[in-house]
């Protein structure tokens, strides 16, 4: 078998066994994603209360505005957990071993485990923009939704690079590891102007979201929905995000190829009771 | 070509210990070599570094001295090649517990390039061989016996028709005829498939049955590898139990206090 087939073969699997999860833990998916609508009930509920607090502010933008920013927030956090956690929950299963046995190479292993959580993401990503829209009923006639998923595609390379950075922690501090991999979800949306536009941030943090795909698909994304944009009026987010793919990838597996060697030399793969 | 040549291989593992870094030499300058179609035992302490020398040779740990190859490659750098030639059966049995055995044997399967198709035919084949009933395959792994449990590890190696085996306790914690049928399925392995056989154990009658040759590892050194009769007269031993003890001072149930991965 060529080896080429053999690691196609090998990315179906590590994808069918996320799947396999997934279904089996469907009940806790279920409950999860309650827990996100109620999450982004909490940030999106702001607009409507700034207005009844005496506030003017077009609520019906400022709403869709502030939903888009919790989306992302949700699928940033579904690509960092599925990568991480993975990780996380190999090492505690015993199965990393026999992972890291397999001939698998390691991009093919990590690679899969990022088109997983991209489609997963996806998947449950529209699930929540569409009952929070309905939810507050928003009009979207002008939204150019396949901008935005062409976006959201865009930067889930650079997303997918830094998940693979974040789910080497587990490797190196099999007990907290994983939390590391939230911190680092949060500190990449504060800096991207989540909630709020860049430009109210301080110098440092604008500095900082200069280089944060984050803020290319927040800003790119509310382009397409709220305006309407097209491919060819967000390029000026959309390629940033293809340059920092063609970064982020090859950066985050060497990362993880230097944790895997760090944690065979120290005897880290193994689990522990 | 040997299927294994270990030439004095050192594995170290530190520890902070009173504001210290402590160094433990887990493997210190074992060497050995593994005919094809061989088997070879390991007997040891918990702690003697039996798990260390399986886990080194699986190229889940990296070693500090020495070198290790496996059918000539060298499990260092040539650690994609081995992998394609070797698979192990540990003490834990480690799967997902939740999924199935026959999820958690797809997925593994797929790892080693078998297709959809092919892994749908070989699944059920290879159950029913290591004596797993093939209707409970479709059950969360966290509902079968330990028993159970490792028959589908060695069903999982057994999948992807590894040349070495690398058995580290497989029996361990077993019912009597659990341990019986999987020390069955390991012989009738070797024999089916001429698969080289590499057993850390501290059984002595798992060692006795199934190996060529019995190794004494104690401490990280070997001490001695013979075939059992030639390790019972070395040491003027009735049993290996007798020998191991002659060897070592020590009964191989006593744990030992050095710590090793």
């Amino acid at each position: 078998m060529g080896a080429a087939r053999l690691q196609a073969i090998a990315l179906l699997g590590v994808v069918e066994r996320n799947a396999y999860l997934v279904k089996r833990y469907g009940w806790w998916e279920l409950a999860f994603f309650v827990w996100t609508i109620a999450n982004t009930l909490t940030v999106v509920f702001i607009a409507e209360g700034v207005e009844a607090g005496g506030g003017t502010l077009d609520v019906e933008r400022q709403t869709t505005y502030l939903l888009i920013g919790a989306v992302i927030w949700s699928y940033l956090g579904i690509v960092f957990e599925i990568l991480t956690e993975t990780v996380a929950w190999e090492r505690w299963e015993g199965t990393i071993e026999y992972t890291f046995m397999a001939p698998l190479s390691r991009a093919v292993h990590l690679l899969g485990m990022g088109t997983f959580a991209v489609l997963y993401g996806v998947v449950r990503t529209a699930l929540l923009f569409a009952v929070v829209a309905l939810f507050f009923g928003l009009e979207l006639d002008q939204a150019d939704f396949a901008t935005a998923l062409l976006l959201l595609a865009a930067a889930s390379v650079p997303f997918v690079g830094i998940g693979m950075v974040t789910a080497v922690l587990p490797l190196i501090s099999p007990e907290k590891g994983a939390q590391l991999g939230f911190i680092a979800q949060g500190m990449l949306l504060v800096v991207s102007g989540v909630y709020y536009p860049v430009e109210v941030m301080p110098g440092w943090m604008q500095a900082l979201a200069t280089v944060s795909p984050a803020t290319y698909a927040l800003d790119g994304i509310r382009a397409a929905v709220l305006d309407g944009a097209g491919p060819g009026a967000v390029w000026g987010d959309l390629w940033p995000l293809l340059v920092m793919g063609v970064v982020a990838v090859p950066l985050g597996l060497a990362v993880f190829r230097t944790g895997e060697r760090y944690a065979k030399r120290h005897g880290k793969l193994k689990r522990a009771g | 070509m040997p299927a294994v040549e270990i030439v004095d291989l050192v594995k170290l593992f530190s520890r902070r210990e009173h504001r210290r870094r402590v160094r433990t030499r887990a493997l210190d300058g074992v060497s050995f070599s593994v005919a094809r179609g061989e088997c070879v035992a390991v007997l040891g302490q918990n702690g003697s570094g039996k798990s260390t020398l399986v886990r080194v040779l699986a190229t889940l740990l990296l070693h500090e001295g020495g070198h290790a190859r496996v059918f000539g490659h060298d499990v260092a750098r040539e650690d994609r090649a081995v992998r394609r030639l070797v698979n192990r059966v540990s003490v834990e049995a480690s799967f997902f517990k939740r999924l199935s055995a026959a999820e958690n044997l797809a997925y593994a399967a797929r790892f080693y390039g078998l297709t959809p198709g092919r892994t749908r035919r070989r699944v059920p084949e290879i159950l029913t061989a290591v004596g797993f009933p093939a209707r409970r395959a479709g059950e969360p792994m966290e509902e079968l016996s330990r028993g159970m449990q490792q028959k589908v590890a060695l069903a999982r190696a057994l999948l992807t028709a590894p040349v070495l085996l690398l058995l580290d306790e497989p029996t361990t914690g077993l019912d009597p005829r659990s341990k019986r049928e999987v020390q069955a399925f390991i012989a009738d392995m070797r024999t089916a498939h001429d698969t080289t056989t590499v057993l850390c154990t501290h059984d002595m009658a798992e060692a006795e049955v199934l190996a060529d040759r019995v190794g004494i590892l104690d401490r990280g050194r070997l001490l001695a590898l013979e075939p059992p009769a030639a390790l019972r007269a070395r040491y003027g031993a009735a049993s290996l139990e007798d020998a191991f003890l002659a060897a070592t001072g020590r009964a191989l149930d006593d744990e030992d206090e050095q710590e090793a991965a």
